[in-house]
């Protein structure tokens, strides 16, 4: 008996203590940020709704309107960087996010993504600039793919890992319009069975492989829909490695990837295909809900597809990984 | 003079002591009921205010996304359970086997000995995820063909099973060594071998008193099922994650920890129930 109420006891004093602390810290952090917020309004003369959004929870409606290209007055660099002042997680800075470890096309050298080489290390660096940040002013960091999505403050401005921008997705983080649209692909050893598909029903008696967190995921179980179960890997290096091993026949992952894996990394395989109609999946910047940053982001993004730039980038770095015969839905 | 007769001679005396005890009792229940009931308000008053409790909430405990998860849980989760009954009483029959090789005392099978102690240090001394990846990515790679042997959940549970047998030799061992040296000497002077000693002298008792700290590595293996994953096999945790990368709501994940409890917590009971009935049998009165 006085042994099970001094456990109650102890058990309930360190859960009050704990939640105290939780939610004075929290307080604090509230503080922090309406603090940041006031900042904001003295420095960059933002309006007084742009702050008011800062703290209400719900302001989805707000930046879903500025896709890349559809914005007209978009050719003023200093708007975009006015817009972007004191809105950032730390002042003066711009903290940008890939993943660990981030692969190529999109970022050429895992090691320094900040030098442009690579899709998404080009693009995140023409914002960075159009939002008024280069050079040292710019950082990189790494998340892994469910850091990005968690509730709560993030460490990152905007993160980029070929994220595809979903209604669902859209209710929980903010998305800046495309800046890539990519289709889905099949791949595999060149000797495979599936290597001469022409149908998705050509598809169906192989062993899939796919990258969790991949809209790819989505296109296995609803397109596809194999007759032995997909497997499903934490990254493509690890499919990859099953595949190596023999353990699924064929691997689904963005054309690009596809490609990039099939010529560059490993010999005899091939890509057998895009899968019709998937070519909608757009990937977009991704910031936290209700994040300030996402219309100037926008701003700088449509900036720089009006100037021409995206389509110079795209052009540069994914032009050799576009091209691929059609695997018809039929 | 004992309490009981005591009791009868100074009615008046031990009255008051029973009155006493009885307002401890009450005393204790007091605060105890007290306590449980401040923790849960400041459970239920406190998290709501936290700032970030309307974002959380709609994250990880969204109603129409847990229903919506969980009929599509069940099946990845039978997965689960088939690896951790077919793994279950592979490892209870390997680690009885390595616990054994542990404890042989001919000089001639030394080496074995070696080998069982190798085993064990080497085996639990590198995380079971990692013994997965390797057994996992790396042995089906031998085989250039494909049969059921060449899967990856086929690998994936051996190394399950590599790994928690030797965690569970060492229960048996402790059990086996926690019998007193006079068990064997009075089995072998009575003209038992060796092994007939430990078969039908030692391992019994043994056996017993493992039980509970069995059942705990049980509780564990329960959970670890989910590390295979990661070659391949879609069980409850990668599906549960395949449905929170989709809609960015993490809410599957809580549905995958509720079925994880449904069999844990069972686990969990019987397992103090087996605790607490131990206690009864072999311990002198129990200290409260």
């Amino acid at each position: 008996m006085r042994t099970s109420t001094n456990r109650i006891a102890s058990f309930a004093l360190a859960s009050l203590i704990g939640l105290t602390l939780v939610s004075c810290s929290s307080d604090k952090s509230t503080d922090t940020t309406v603090a940041e917020t006031a900042a904001a309004e003295t420095t960059a003369d933002t309006t007084a709704g742009a702050v008011a959004a800062t703290e209400a929870t719900d302001t989805a409606a707000a930046v879903e309107s500025a896709a890349a290209g559809d914005s007209s007055e978009a050719a003023a660099v200093p708007a975009a960087a006015d817009c972007a002042a004191g809105k950032t997680i730390t002042k003066g800075k711009l903290t940008i996010a890939t993943g660990e470890p981030a692969f190529p096309p999109y970022v050429i050298n895992d090691k320094t993504p900040e030098d442009g080489q690579g899709l998404e290390s080009a693009v995140a660096m023409a914002v960075a600039r159009e939002l008024g940040f280069s050079g040292d002013t710019v950082r990189w960091v790494r998340t892994p793919f469910d850091a990005a999505i968690a509730p709560g403050p993030k460490d990152f401005d905007f993160n980029l890992q070929q994220y595809t921008i979903t209604e669902e997705r859209k209710q929980v983080v903010d998305f800046s319009g495309g800046y890539y649209t990519a289709a889905q692909a099949v791949f595999g050893l060149a000797d495979s069975p599936g290597a001469s598909a022409k149908t998705v029903a050509d598809l169906r008696k192989l062993k899939i492989g796919v990258a969790a967190g991949t809209t790819s995921v989505t296109y296995v179980e609803g397109t596809i829909k194999p007759t032995s179960a997909a497997q499903v890997f934490n990254d493509n290096a690890a499919a990859k490695l099953a595949l190596e091993s023999k353990q699924i026949d064929a691997i689904v992952s963005d054309l690009p990837t596809a490609l990039y894996i099939t010529n560059v990394e490993i010999p005899g395989t091939k890509v057998f295909g895009q899968i019709e109609g998937s070519g909608t999946d757009q990937f977009g910047l991704l910031l936290s809900k209700g994040n300030p940053l996402t219309d100037c982001v926008n701003e700088a993004l449509a900036a720089i597809a009006t100037s021409g730039e995206l389509a110079t980038i795209q052009t540069k770095w994914m032009s050799e990984f576009t091209a691929a015969p059609l695997i018809t839905l039929g | 003079m004992s309490e009981t007769s005591d009791r009868v001679t100074t009615g008046a005396r031990s009255g008051r002591r029973v009155a006493y005890e009885r307002a401890q009792r009450r005393r204790s229940s007091l605060i105890a009921t007290a306590s449980t009931v401040v923790a849960i308000l400041a459970t239920v008053l406190l998290v709501p205010l936290t700032p970030g409790w309307k974002r959380v909430r709609r994250s990880f405990f969204d109603w129409d996304t847990l229903t919506r998860a969980i009929p599509q849980l069940w099946r990845p989760f039978l997965l689960n359970l088939k690896i951790f009954a077919l793994c279950a009483p592979l490892i209870i029959i390997v680690g009885m086997l390595i616990a054994m090789a542990r404890n042989i005392r001919s000089p001639a099978l030394m080496p074995l000995r070696l080998v069982a102690i190798l085993y064990t240090n080497i085996v639990r001394g590198v995380p079971v995820i990692l013994w997965i990846t390797l057994i996992g990515f790396g042995v089906p790679g031998l085989f250039q063909h494909r049969a059921w042997y060449t899967k990856a959940v086929v690998w994936g549970g051996f190394a399950l099973v590599f790994c928690y047998s030797a965690y569970v030799a060492e229960v048996f061992r402790a059990g086996i060594e926690g019998i007193h040296e006079s068990q064997r000497a009075a089995a072998r002077s009575l003209g038992l071998t060796s092994m007939q000693t430990m078969t039908s002298i030692i391992l019994p008792q043994a056996v017993r008193r493992v039980v509970p700290p069995l059942m705990n590595d049980l509780v564990s293996l329960q959970k670890d099922v989910a590390l295979i994953s990661i070659i391949g096999p879609v069980e409850a945790l990668r599906r549960a994650n395949i449905l929170v990368q989709k809609d960015f709501n993490f809410t599957p994940l809580v549905a995958a920890a509720l079925f994880f409890l449904l069999v844990s917590v069972p686990l969990t009971i019987l397992t103090d129930h087996l605790l607490a009935s131990q206690r009864r049998r072999t311990g002198a009165t129990a200290i409260r």
